[in-house]
């Protein structure tokens, strides 16, 4: 059991993760991280990508400390210092999306309820209940609600995935915005290398379970201004460093 | 359209048996309905129903209450259903008669012990209901309220209760029925008036019109709490379920 989670210093996030395995059926334990180490600074945006199953969520849920169950420790910012958009959007469908929102941050001032509504395009959205919104009108009320608390730290788990391409793209864009124009340093889980070259500062590559960092990438070019070349420069740096253990769908 | 065509069939198979089997019997609905008339003009209805459904409120509330408390708490935390879960089965079959008279023998026949009996007696199935409702509750939304550090009783009332409320709905639904029932049977066995006493006296008398007039008002008056109070606040909970237009 593990809980350490203050963060002090330029370092916001620091992870050091000896061991996770969970229990298995047939009473074998399952290893799904080992010796993981690594550390986010104020304001940096890393992701971390792997292979689907390698246990990138499981990382995301030690982080958010949902999950206390492992040997290393954590340093993070405290609970209602941080906020995670979900895979799924976990809303309360008997909440409208206004109330979603106001339920963990019931101190939110309108306006700048209304400004987070303007840039993900969720105004006229405001009293629907999540029954009535599609999947990426959903996933943008998650990403609103995470704001919302105005955290330092941010968890992304997969926020794109299962969106069509252009709907993912404009979702990009609108959290990039989001980031851009905060102090919160961010932490997103995805599969997906071109995603995770478009927003990263620093990308953390994962090999398949139990996870462990194969290696670190800096992209020194800042998000608003990567060229499609400097994407494919960056993409090709980040493929240097995945010789063999990768999963063939994320180097595709 | 139907329901009226139901009930409407219910009033000629009614006054076919009191044809058949006499109006001793079983009185004609006409019969009854006078009954029930002239105990109102004399007060004396609304009194008895007051008195009974004054109780069948209190004993409801307070075996809903506690009931729901412990159902949450069985469903969320094993060691207190493991240690819970026998004295439920016991509850869950000791016949109502039972909890009846030990409580009027242990608590004397005062209103206290009457009202504890019929809580005691709805209290296992509000248990049982919640429960249920308690282990069906979706853990993805209890790591989303840890992770934005929602107070728990903010939690209780806008995550957890929402979800809960298909099973106190159900729980309330059905334990209200019971409820009544059972209140009658304590006014019958240990409390000097209520509509189950009147029935005690009517019984007594062989006097099948005060007996059918009594239980007919009373169910006049459930349904009214049913449609007046039950299913608005259904509807209210439930508003945010899509419907096709």
């Amino acid at each position: 059991m593990n809980d350490a989670r203050r963060a002090g210093g330029s370092e916001l996030l620091d992870v050091r993760i000896v061991r996770k395995a969970y229990a298995a059926a047939t009473g074998q334990p399952l290893e799904v991280l080992r010796d993981i180490a690594f550390r986010l600074a104020r304001g940096e945006l890393g992701v971390l990508v792997g292979p689907s199953g390698c246990g990138k969520t499981t990382m995301l849920r030690i982080i958010a400390g949902i999950d206390l169950d492992y040997d290393g420790k954590v340093v993070a910012p405290a609970r209602g210092r941080l906020a995670m958009v979900f895979q799924e959007p976990r809303l309360l469908p008997w909440r409208t999306v206004e109330d979603n929102v106001r339920l963990v941050a019931p101190t939110l001032s309108e306006s700048a309820l209304v400004t987070l509504f303007d840039v993900l395009e969720l105004t006229q959205h405001r009293l629907h209940y999540p029954g009535e919104l599609s999947l990426g009108l959903a996933r943008r009320v998650a990403v609103a609600r995470a704001f919302a608390v105005e955290p330092e730290l941010l968890l992304l788990d997969e926020p794109f995935v299962s969106l069509d391409d252009a709907l993912a793209s404009k979702l990009r864009d609108e959290l990039s915005l989001l980031v851009e124009n905060r102090t919160v340093t961010t932490l997103l889980v995805t599969h997906d290398l071109d995603e995770a070259v478009r927003l990263a500062d620093r990308l953390f590559l994962l090999s398949p379970r139990p996870a462990q960092v194969l290696a670190e990438v800096s992209i020194g070019v800042p998000r608003d201004r990567r060229t499609a070349t400097e994407l494919s420069v960056a993409k090709a740096e980040v493929l240097r460093h995945l010789r063999g253990p990768l999963d063939p769908a994320i180097k595709a | 359209m139907l329901r009226l065509a139901s009930l409407g069939l219910l009033v000629i198979a009614w006054y076919l048996g009191s044809f058949i089997a006499g109006e001793q019997m079983l009185p004609a609905p006409t019969t009854v309905l006078n009954a029930i008339l002239t105990e109102a003009r004399s007060g004396e209805l609304f009194f008895q129903l007051g008195v009974t459904l004054a109780r069948v409120l209190v004993a409801f509330t307070l075996a809903m209450t506690i009931g729901s408390a412990i159902g949450l708490l069985m469903g969320r935390v094993t060691l207190v259903n493991q240690l819970g879960d026998s004295w439920l089965v016991v509850l869950l079959n000791l016949p109502a008669l039972v909890i009846i008279v030990l409580a009027y023998l242990w608590g004397g026949l005062t209103e206290l012990a009457a009202i504890l009996a019929v809580a005691i007696n709805k209290l296992p199935t509000a248990i049982v209901t919640v429960r249920e409702g308690a282990r069906a509750l979706d853990p993805a939304l209890d790591e989303m309220a840890t992770v934005f550090a929602m107070p728990r009783l903010r939690a209780l009332r806008h995550i957890v209760i929402p979800q809960l409320a298909p099973y106190l709905a159900a729980a309330g639904r059905s334990g209200l029925s019971l409820v009544w029932k059972i209140v009658l049977i304590v006014e019958l066995l240990g409390r000097p008036n209520g509509v189950g006493f009147e029935i005690g006296i009517a019984f007594q008398l062989f006097d099948v019109t005060r007996i059918l007039a009594y239980a007919l008002a009373f169910v006049v008056v459930i349904l009214a709490i049913e449609t007046m109070v039950v299913q608005p606040i259904e509807r209210r909970a439930s508003r945010w379920r899509l419907r096709t237009a």
